[in-house]
């Protein structure tokens, strides 16, 4: 259950008793480019309102992992749930799962959120309309009411000043924060972070994080991210997973899996990281 | 010259109506074709592969004696005036080059942009209305202008299905007059300002939409 | 089909063919004028003396912005009054292979632009002599997209020649009205002049491609 919510900050719902205890679940999950198999019988618990870090060598996966939870890639084996409810498919009239048809993957889609390593703005649309944008077109909100949710979404990621701004305008760190901001405008439950600060110059990337750390602290909001920042999923995961060859070689809190790795791969991840730092 | 200016002022004037009516048509044209191209619709996009590859394949000219010559005749009987003969001809012809043009255009919209509108749960018509089109539109404006003097161009060859515009009043003033070169090169210089007319608006329009955003900015 | 004639088709398919040839003649003519022609342009327009770079940037600007129909005009109707009586079919292979040749010497130019400009260093830090410079390094990596650009303007050529029969060359395109109005039928010869000019634009524009392709590859 939620205390009293900081004052501005209205985006989260009020009661959790509702909430499903697994927010995000992955079952026996695969997914073949080709000859390559990136996905490989992955397993994946998420539980409502927990903050799970997901770290590997590059190619991995991991990001594949994001995209198939927000429908981005198709999966070949497996079903991936969503609140409950199965995402990639949909039960029939005798109550077995087929492939989901479109209609069942927008709403179910609705659910979750993501932000993207290359921002991916309206270069069209100032910072205002690009947050404004879906909810008036997908959910169907006033543009008054767009509009308020904007402005509160902005100001919360430190960008009140900056409404009218295009994204060529902006900084790196500036746009994802818009990015972030346009993401929550549609209200989801699970929020996917894809290496949101690898394209960011090193001194932009506080930003960015501060707005993730408040965003995690404010609110019982479900968030998986793949990101490099070791330093930052130690302090701010409740969970790191190590995400190896398709699947997860090994996870648990991040004092647990930084502070004593107990599988060789993850050591010499771990180490190689750190060496580069 | 003084003698000259009012009547070549005149087909310039026919010149300019062509050229207007058949960018209307040439960009309903080209959005119909391109969106039509990239249907996953099979049959749509077939029709639209049709239209495009007759149209850039085959030659102008024979495009506007067909419409001129052989659609009052039966089997098909129906009569048009030059001016819409040369309208619909110009029209389609360059549409049919803008489709492609579009077409790139639309394609050059990156890939970002898609995974984002998904992300947001936007469905394809939002998407193509809100997002892509809009940029896809303004990155076609440069090889746009082109095809617009194109265009203006091929406007001259409507003085052959007896049309009154610039070409034509240039050759009939020729034949009254012989001041061969005065008319024709006026007629030349008058084509290059009209033109120089399309360059600067198009270039207008583009800085207008642009708006403060770099090309090619991270997006 | 009943409304299309086969037996007419077939009886004025020599006279078609026969005016084809000149067409494709016209065709192979201008353009092979037009290739040379816009490097000695291209270079004019590149040089370092402004008293010739300039006037050929007009030139060639001019050119492109004007209509073929008036230049082929100009080259027929007003160089006569300066002793220059050049026959139709003259002027209309020089009148297109002019214009072309603007259109060839911007490929030229944007090929050579494409080259990156560390090649151009390299060539200097290896202290090349200049005609092995362009020979060995800068000349096959600008022929990439020169070629197939050249090879799409000449299918432009093959349908302007039409624009020819204006001053009294009897191309295919005339020729087919001439019949036409021998007969009081045109479905049948512009409907065959139509496809003559698809069926080698389409097969012409799968030669350039299948040439793109193979440049790509030798990258």
């Amino acid at each position: 259950m939620n205390a009293s919510t900081p004052a501005g900050e209205t985006h989260n719902s009020t009661s959790r008793a509702n909430e499903p205890e697994l927010m995000v679940q992955f079952r026996d999950v695969s997914k073949h480019f080709g000859d390559l198999t990136v996905l490989n019988h992955l397993d994946l618990d998420v539980r409502t309102g927990e903050k799970v870090a997901i770290i590997g060598p590059s190619g991995s996966g991991k990001s594949t992992l994001l995209r198939a939870l927000m429908t981005l890639e198709d999966i070949d084996e497996g079903v991936i749930m969503v609140d409950d409810e199965p995402l990639t498919h949909m039960p029939n009239a005798s109550g077995n799962l087929v492939r989901a048809n479109a209609r069942h993957l927008r709403r179910v889609r609705g659910k979750v959120g993501m932000v993207f390593q290359s921002f991916n703005l309206f270069p069209h649309m100032s910072t205002r309309q690009n947050v404004m944008e879906a909810p008036v077109q997908v959910l169907g909100l006033s543009k008054k009411e767009a509009r308020e949710r904007a402005e509160e979404l902005l100001a919360m990621v430190g960008l009140e000043d900056k409404l009218e701004h295009y994204p060529s305008q902006l900084s790196g760190g500036q746009q994802q924060r818009v990015a972030i901001a346009r993401a929550l405008a549609m209200r989801p439950k699970v929020m996917l972070f894809d290496e949101v600060t690898s394209a960011l110059d090193p001194e932009l990337c506080g930003e960015v994080l501060n707005v993730i750390r408040r965003l995690g602290d404010a609110h019982s909001l479900t968030m998986l991210m793949v990101t490099h920042q070791m330093g930052f999923a130690r302090e701010f995961a409740d969970r790191v997973c190590f995400f190896n060859e398709g699947r997860i070689h090994e996870q648990g809190t991040p004092d647990e899996l930084f502070g004593s790795p107990q599988e060789t791969r993850t050591q010499e991840f771990l180490s190689a990281v750190t060496q580069a730092s | 010259m003084n003698e000259l200016l009012p009547l070549m002022l005149q087909g310039a004037w026919v010149t300019v109506q062509i050229t207007f009516f058949g960018s209307l048509l040439a960009i309903v044209a080209a959005l119909i074709g391109a969106l039509g191209r990239l249907s996953p619709i099979k049959p749509l996009r077939w029709l639209a592969i049709v239209y495009i590859e007759v149209f850039r394949g085959s030659s102008l000219l024979v495009q506007l004696f067909w419409l001129y010559f052989v659609l009052p005749m039966p089997p098909f009987n129906v009569s048009m005036s030059a001016f819409n003969v040369a309208v619909i001809g110009l029209g389609l012809n360059i549409g049919s080059y803008g489709a492609e043009v579009l077409r790139g255009a639309i394609r050059s919209v990156h890939e970002g942009q898609y995974e984002a509108c998904q992300a947001l749960n936007m469905t394809a018509g939002q998407r193509l209305r809100r997002v892509i089109l809009p940029q896809a539109l303004l990155a076609a404006i440069p090889p746009g202008t082109n095809l617009l003097i194109e265009l203006l161009k091929n406007t001259s060859l409507v003085s052959l299905i007896t049309l009154s515009d610039l070409a034509f009043r240039a050759r009939q003033l020729d034949q009254a007059t012989l001041m061969t070169l005065e008319i024709f090169g006026l007629a030349l210089v008058m084509y290059f300002v009209l033109a120089q007319i399309i360059n600067f608006s198009m270039r207008t329009l583009e800085r207008r939409l642009a708006r403060g955003r770099m090309r090619g900015g991270m997006s | 089909m009943n409304f299309f004639d086969w037996e007419f088709a077939w009886e004025i398919l020599p006279r078609l063919l026969d005016a084809s040839l000149k067409t494709i003649g016209i065709t192979i003519a201008g353009f092979s004028i037009a290739i040379v022609l816009g490097l000695f342009l291209a270079v004019g327009r590149r040089s370092r003396h402004r008293w010739l770079s300039w006037p050929m940037t007009g030139l060639i600007e001019f050119i492109r912005s004007t209509p073929l129909l008036i230049q082929v005009y100009f080259l027929f109707f007003v160089l006569p009054n300066y002793g220059f009586n050049l026959t139709a079919l003259q002027a209309g292979i020089i009148g297109i292979a002019l214009h072309y040749a603007c259109y060839t010497a911007e490929v030229y130019r944007a090929g050579l632009d494409a080259v990156p400009r560390a090649q151009w260093e390299a060539v200097t830090a290896l202290n090349m002599k200049p005609l092995n410079a362009y020979r060995k390094v800068i000349l096959p990596q600008a022929l990439r997209p020169i070629l197939p650009a050249l090879g799409n303007y000449m299918i432009s050529m093959l349908k302007d020649t039409p624009v020819l029969s204006a001053i009294t060359v009897v191309e295919i395109m005339q020729r087919a009205k001439n019949i036409g109005s021998e007969h009081f039928r045109y479905l049948e010869p512009i409907t065959m002049v139509g496809l003559f000019f698809l069926i080698l634009s389409l097969g012409l524009a799968w030669f350039v491609r299948r040439l793109e392709n193979r440049m790509e590859l030798a990258r």
